[in-house]
């Protein structure tokens, strides 16, 4: 007996994988931009199939809501066209001269190798259960008392750093302040 | 196969889960019948405010007219622009009707009952109780955007397109200072839960020094600002941008006739609708009196449903009082003004609370 738990899980996998390959095989960008969408969504799903309902939320307003707008915002202001210009080679050929193109194939073949190792060390490791550890994710009283005293190191410094990036995209955008 | 199906069935026929199907049902169909109302309501308003009698012919006082602006869309004809994106041109007001319904499962409208002893437990006047509640209504609002975006792009026509890039832009800039008025409340409140958030409301505050437990006091200006920011979030005037009839002859939904104009017409005012709904719950104490009460949830719903209907009637005022602003007064006001002031009514709200607990 199949529970429902890895019924859900297989759902919103299969959901994430098959919009991310979407996003990257499709020739529209607006049609690329809307399975991320997809893709965040059913991200979010499996976040709450984890028991993480506060984390599955964020994951909605900040990537899906806030950060996708603005993506889709810029595809429409530039008119991006679309991809299937007629080509000899296919349409990933027009743009890559030979460098980036051997550059691209030693990155993803270090994704992958990345991705098998990880996947390994987390099938290894010893995974947390019971109804403390669904508490301590789910709550947000959890995560903020974590973030302020455990992490507080690591969420200072990003936040320093998104003011600065936020900083430089003023000075390059604006030329006389 | 040794699977018993008897629990589920149990499950089913329990008169707990019947409850709260039934709950879901009703819910939803008052959420239609309420647009359906909010078109009667609005078209009588503007005509009191503009001297005129309004619809009065079908029906009594034309309260059937909704019924008749209904039909009439259905039976007009469904086009299509040619250089249309198909599959987009018909997601964008399913996208939207969808997202306007979804937000408002996890809106309480009453204390628990069980139904005059009915039930054999009381259950929840909420289509589910999450307790990330007030997330989860700003998590799928913010993702009516698309359906506004999409329609715009989709339609290839440059009135649409121009439409949706300002409601994108409209809406990104409002949903700051829409999320900080929800933080002072959610503060308030102690808690992400928008029953707890309630509930939270029901007793005096400092002690009977102020005599109601509502956060409008505490957070007068992060209502008024919630307000504003909602306003701006439903697109109604006066920042109705996105549909700026004198420029944009009707902005996103331009191309569209018939049941999908419907839909964005219905996504509208289902908007509108949540937003009153989730101040009513965040800011004047949900179905509580503003003085302790203890009276049966027949008043509570009713105290409910009046305190919606007149934020609603608020928005329809608004509508028919205000010009509509200039698209750069628009963003001065919301950068400027109204996210430096959400910003300060936060760290007020939170040293308040800090303070007196």
């Amino acid at each position: 007996m199949i529970s429902l738990d890895a019924i859900l899980f297989y759902l919103f996998g299969a959901v994430t994988v098959a919009s991310s390959l979407a996003v990257v095989t499709q020739r529209n960008p607006m049609h690329s931009v809307l399975f991320l969408i997809g893709s965040f969504l059913a991200l979010a799903g499996l976040y709450i199939n984890l028991d993480s309902p506060f984390t599955a939320v964020t994951q909605i307003i900040v990537y899906a809501g806030a950060i996708m707008v603005l993506f889709l915002f810029v595809v429409m202001l530039l008119n991006a066209p679309r991809e299937d210009v007629a080509s000899p080679y296919g349409p990933a050929y027009v743009t890559l001269t030979t460098g980036p193109r051997r550059a691209f194939a030693l990155l993803s073949v270090v994704l992958v190798v990345e991705l098998v190792l990880a996947m390994r060390q987390f099938v290894s490791a010893s995974q947390p259960s019971g109804p403390d550890a669904a508490a301590h994710v789910s709550s947000v009283r959890q995560i903020g008392i974590a973030i302020f005293t455990d992490y507080s190191l690591a969420f200072e410094a990003t936040s320093v750093l998104i003011l600065v990036a936020m900083v430089g995209a003023v000075v390059l955008a604006k030329k006389r302040l | 196969m040794g699977v018993s199906v008897q629990p589920l069935i149990d499950f089913v026929t329990s008169p707990i889960t019947i409850a709260y199907v039934v709950l879901i049902f009703v819910v939803f169909f008052s959420l239609q019948i309420s647009a359906a109302v909010l078109v009667l309501a609005e078209r009588k308003v503007a005509a009191f405010a503009q001297q005129r009698l309004g619809p009065y012919r079908v029906g009594w006082w034309g309260v059937l007219q909704p019924l008749a602006d209904i039909l009439k869309l259905l039976f007009k004809e469904e086009l299509r622009p040619k250089a249309a994106d198909f599959w987009l041109f018909y997601l964008a007001p399913v996208i939207s009707a969808t997202t306007a319904f979804a937000a408002f499962v996890v809106i309480p409208f009453g204390p628990p009952t069980d139904l005059f002893g009915l039930l054999p437990e009381p259950i929840n006047l909420q289509g589910m109780d999450v307790n990330v509640a007030v997330l989860i209504v700003f998590a799928i609002t913010s993702m009516g955007v698309y359906g506004i975006v999409l329609a715009g792009w989709a339609s290839n026509s440059k009135y649409s397109l121009l439409g949706g890039l300002r409601s994108s832009a409209q809406m990104l800039s409002y949903e700051l200072s829409y999320g900080l008025a929800l933080a002072s409340a959610i503060l308030l409140g102690n808690s992400l839960s928008l029953r707890e958030i309630v509930d939270g409301q029901s007793a005096t505050m400092l002690g009977g020094l102020i005599p109601s437990g509502w956060f409008l006091w505490p957070s007068f200006f992060g209502f008024v600002i919630y307000m504003i920011a909602g306003v701006a979030e439903t697109n109604r005037a006066p920042f109705d941008f996105p549909e700026a009839e004198q420029e944009l002859v009707a902005g996103y939904h331009t191309e569209y006739s018939s049941m999908s104009f419907a839909l964005f017409f219905l996504a509208e005012y289902i908007n509108m609708v949540t937003v009153s709904a989730l101040a009513t719950n965040l800011f004047l104490g949900g179905w509580h009196w503003p003085f302790p009460l203890a009276w049966g949830w027949p008043f509570g719903v009713l105290n409910w449903l009046l305190k919606v209907a007149f934020l609603l009637f608020f928005y329809i005022w608004m509508r028919w009082t205000l010009p509509r602003y200039r698209y750069d007064q628009l963003m001065s006001f919301g950068w400027k003004w109204l996210l430096p002031a959400a910003v300060v009514n936060v760290i007020l709200v939170a040293a308040g609370v800090v303070y007196f607990s």
